[in-house]
């Protein structure tokens, strides 16, 4: 068996200098080859990996014999966002981690796969299926993340009218406003969340702000229906003293600036506070925008770090420093600006309710780390407002809010829910199955009343 | 969606792609399972009259490999199928009872004219679409008279054919033709004059697969003998190919084609050659009858990137382009272009040159190929051999007319 394709990537040294999308995609006689490796299982282990349910054998023997059109609208199929889901899920942990082909060699290369398909197809324009036989009812979307697109597209598709409530002016949720474009290019992005909307002529609403611009009641009395989808945009406290220094700021807004082509500009050392994807890409996105070092502050071991090891990867290639079992006390003021974070050392503990061991101060270990700017990426939750909005949902830990797994209703009759307000943070591919499974379910409900 | 439907000999298939006569059709829930996948048609397995003793051998199969690609071709030593007529005519009711818009056609063969009008008078009763008449098995059948042994010989084509479509009231036949005759045009001539409604070509490449090494013994090894068996797969298409092009050339007649068809790009070839329709086996034994999902897809597809509306619209459009061979110019003077930025330098087409072409190419310090344009004739080897995608092009010679 032939070894696995990979993708050109720019060096770390280049690519940290600005926000180039890093991954180059395969080149067709590497796409051919790689489709041609695909064992074409039967029951394949890797539609079981895929949250979207993708047909992966079918669109790479679509691809095998060059029906890269069809490969693209198969994929489509399963999951409207093919080509930004090819650049940021974490397929190593989903799809080819079942691959067949693993106990031969290396498994297929599926992500860079259906990134090829994608892209064929979005430079002749993405054709998706359109509106179905009107039913006269309405169903309100709140939110124009994956969850909300994927969700507003299958009930236009089954003939529902849908309307799209985006607070932000620009629709897309996470695709244009969190994730970095050295990951996922903007052109990308917009280019399928426009395909989605054009192709379904759902009513999009930007700049509406629910509970701001137009009332929850109203919403419930304009619809037969609703999908809360508005992912997560509360930032949770870390609870110690200076937080609202100037140079402290939130993970979440820095990575809106960047992503919106704000010129976020850094100087001297950027101190990171997290250890998940989020703070990845808050770390290698303050490289690029010209911190002179970049230290993550972690209070576990790499072990127990929620990044992906790929981001994790990704970020001490561009030399992203780490200070594990380091976690702050206070932010250090110095005439207005940020002179430091102060920090303790850690030692691990008996594990806590997350199964992770607790991290527990040594004391007498407070030393000063020296940065002019820190950026918090700890513990997104969605916004707390909501529960207060929507009378009689449900909420659990850290806020999210509580579904039935298998229609994604929510405690109140008629609203259903979504994406990472649910998950409380997970893939785009697993919101995306999460829309496009409630809008069966709504439309589901919406026979029976 | 462009419109797949096509008419062959009068029947009308909802798309062109059939299964042939083959293990994939020799049961009504084989067949059934593959109309539910979307084929359009299906030939059931050839049979025969009861008193027509079937006895299979086994192992039956042996795959050729080409390097780490798994069946390029596939030899057989399969028979015609162990189920007489009796229980194919309740298969054929049972399938057009359920799915009364697919094409069920029923393949035959008989010892002698009695047998193969019987068949035929059995099979229309049961309400089959058409029937097919091997004349064609290149392994078993003829050493009792039956198979290639009449394909073989126009004359026994003709009479045998004439046989058939005697007793055939209602339903068209098709004669199933064998590439091992010296002029397939004269089988099909023979078809014709007999009154049959159309060929299908090719039946198998009579082979013999390979030989373990160990044992001496040929594959596939029945109890320390092997046989000649029937040779199929992707490796056959070029044959078959050939053959389709040549009968549509010269011999106006509905034809079928089958022979080492694997994906909807083989399928359209046939087609632009001059094929009404198309049937497979091999890739069906290999990949399962979901293959049918991209035969369509990538069919209607391509039909669409081409500004078609229906696939009738590719039949036959590349036959005016085959000529004979004393009819191609010989002013038309093409050099091979090589791409040095993306050469890998393997020397590859440089050996091919050097060792069977015209001494055309040089390596230069870096060991980066350069073409003589003086020396190159243009044969295009080298761009046949090169491992890089477009690295070397065939380009029209500067100065020639």
């Amino acid at each position: 068996m032939g070894v696995r394709a990979r993708m050109q990537e720019i060096s770390p040294e280049e690519r940290k200098k600005g926000f180039d999308e890093v991954e180059r995609g395969l080149a067709i006689h590497q796409a051919l080859a790689e489709a041609s490796r695909c064992l074409f299982c039967h029951d394949a282990p890797c539609v079981a990996g895929c949250p979207a349910g993708v047909d992966v054998p079918g669109f790479i023997r679509r691809l095998k014999t060059r029906n890269f059109i069809g490969a693209a609208r198969l994929i489509r199929d399963a999951n409207i966002l093919a080509g930004v889901c090819a650049r940021v899920c974490p397929a190593e942990e989903l799809c080819e981690k079942k691959c067949s082909s693993t106990n031969l060699s290396e498994p297929i290369a599926i992500a860079a796969l259906q990134r090829f398909a994608a892209d064929e197809e979005l430079r002749r324009g993405i054709r998706l299926p359109g509106p179905g036989v009107p039913t006269g009812r309405k169903v309100a979307v709140i939110g124009s993340g994956p969850a909300g697109l994927a969700c507003a597209h299958e009930l236009a598709t089954l003939g529902h009218s849908v309307t799209v409530y985006e607070a932000d002016e620009k629709p897309g949720g996470l695709l244009v406003r969190g994730i970095p474009r050295y990951r996922l290019p903007l052109a990308v992005a917009e280019a399928e969340v426009r395909a989605v909307l054009e192709s379904s002529g759902v009513e999009i609403r930007s700049g509406v702000c629910v509970g701001r611009d137009i009332s929850a009641d109203e919403i419930r009395r304009s619809s037969d229906a609703v999908f809360l989808s508005p992912g997560l945009g509360y930032q949770s406290s870390l609870g110690v003293p200076g937080e609202r220094l100037p140079g402290v700021l939130q993970a979440g807004e820095v990575l809106r600036k960047v992503a919106a082509g704000n010129d976020v500009r850094f100087t001297g050392r950027v101190a990171v506070i997290g250890g998940g994807n989020v703070a990845m890409d808050a770390a290698c996105s303050a490289l690029r925008c010209g911190a002179s070092e970049v230290v993550v502050l972690y209070r576990r071991s790499l072990d127990e770090m929620p990044a992906w090891k790929r981001e994790y990867e990704f970020a001490a290639a561009e030399g992203v420093k780490f200070e594990f079992l380091t976690a702050p006390t206070r932010f250090v003021e110095d005439g207005g600006g940020l002179a430091g974070v102060e920090c303790v050392r850690t030692r691990l503990g008996e594990p806590d309710s997350s199964g992770r061991r607790r991290p527990e101060m040594i004391p007498g270990s407070e030393h000063m780390i020296e940065v002019r700017t820190a950026i918090v990426a700890t513990g997104q939750a969605p916004w707390p407002g909501l529960v207060g909005l929507f009378r009689g949902l449900a909420a659990g830990k850290a806020g999210v809010i509580e579904v039935d797994q298998g229609s994604q209703m929510t405690s109140v009759e008629g609203v259903f829910a979504g994406g990472d307000v649910t998950s409380g943070g997970a893939t785009v591919v697993q919101a995306v199955a999460e829309g496009k499974r409630a809008a069966k379910a709504i439309d589901a409900y919406l026979k029976r009343v | 969606m462009a419109d797949l439907s096509i008419e062959f000999c009068g029947v009308r298939f909802p798309n062109p792609f059939t299964l042939a006569a083959a293990p994939p059709t020799d049961s009504a829930e084989m067949v059934a399972r593959a109309f539910e996948a979307g084929w359009g048609g299906a030939i059931l397995k050839t049979t025969s009259v009861e008193t027509e003793v079937v006895e299979l051998a086994y192992p039956m199969m042996a795959g050729l490999d080409y390097e780490e690609k798994k069946l390029m071709g596939l030899e057989n030593i399969d028979l015609i199928s162990e189920r007489h007529i009796g229980e194919v005519e309740k298969d054929v009711r049972a399938l057009k009872k359920e799915y009364p818009d697919r094409v069920v056609g029923a393949s035959i063969m008989g010892a002698k004219k009695e047998d193969w009008q019987e068949l035929v008078r059995r099979l229309e009763a049961a309400g089959v679409d058409f029937i097919e008449c091997s004349f064609s098995c290149p392994h078993g059948m003829p050493e009792r008279g039956m198979g290639s042994t009449i394909g073989q010989d126009p004359e026994l084509t003709e009479r045998t054919a004439r046989w058939v479509k005697e007793a055939a009231k209602r339903v068209p036949v098709v004669i199933k033709l064998t590439p091992q005759i010296a002029d397939i045009t004269a089988a099909a001539r023979a078809v014709k004059r007999s009154g049959a409604d159309g060929v299908c070509a090719i039946n198998t490449l009579k082979s013999l697969i390979g030989v373990d090494l160990d044992t001496f013994v040929p594959y596939p090894n029945v109890g320390g003998y092997s046989t000649f068996g029937g040779y199929s797969g992707p490796a056959i298409k070029p044959v078959a190919l050939r053959c389709v092009a040549e009968i549509a050339k010269a011999v106006d007649i509905p034809i079928a084609a089958v022979g080492g068809i694997s994906t909807w790009r083989d399928a359209a070839e046939f087609l632009l050659v001059g094929a009404t329709n198309v049937q497979l086996c091999t890739a069906v034994m290999h990949h399962g009858f979901r293959i049918i999902e991209d035969l369509i897809d990538g069919l209607d597809v391509y039909l669409e990137e081409k500004g078609m509306r229906s696939v009738k619209e590719l039949v036959g459009r590349s036959l005016p382009y085959i000529v004979e061979h004393s009819h191609l110019s010989r002013r038309h003077k093409v050099v091979a272009a090589i791409n040095r930025e993306t050469c890998v330098k393997d020397d590859l087409c440089y050996i091919a040159c050097r060792d069977g072409g015209h001494q055309a190419i040089e390596l230069d310090s870096n060991r980066l190929p350069k073409v003589d344009e003086d020396k190159c004739k243009g044969c295009g080897m080298c761009a046949t051999v090169c491992p890089v995608y477009d690295c070397i092009q065939l380009r029209p010679k500067v100065g020639a007319v």
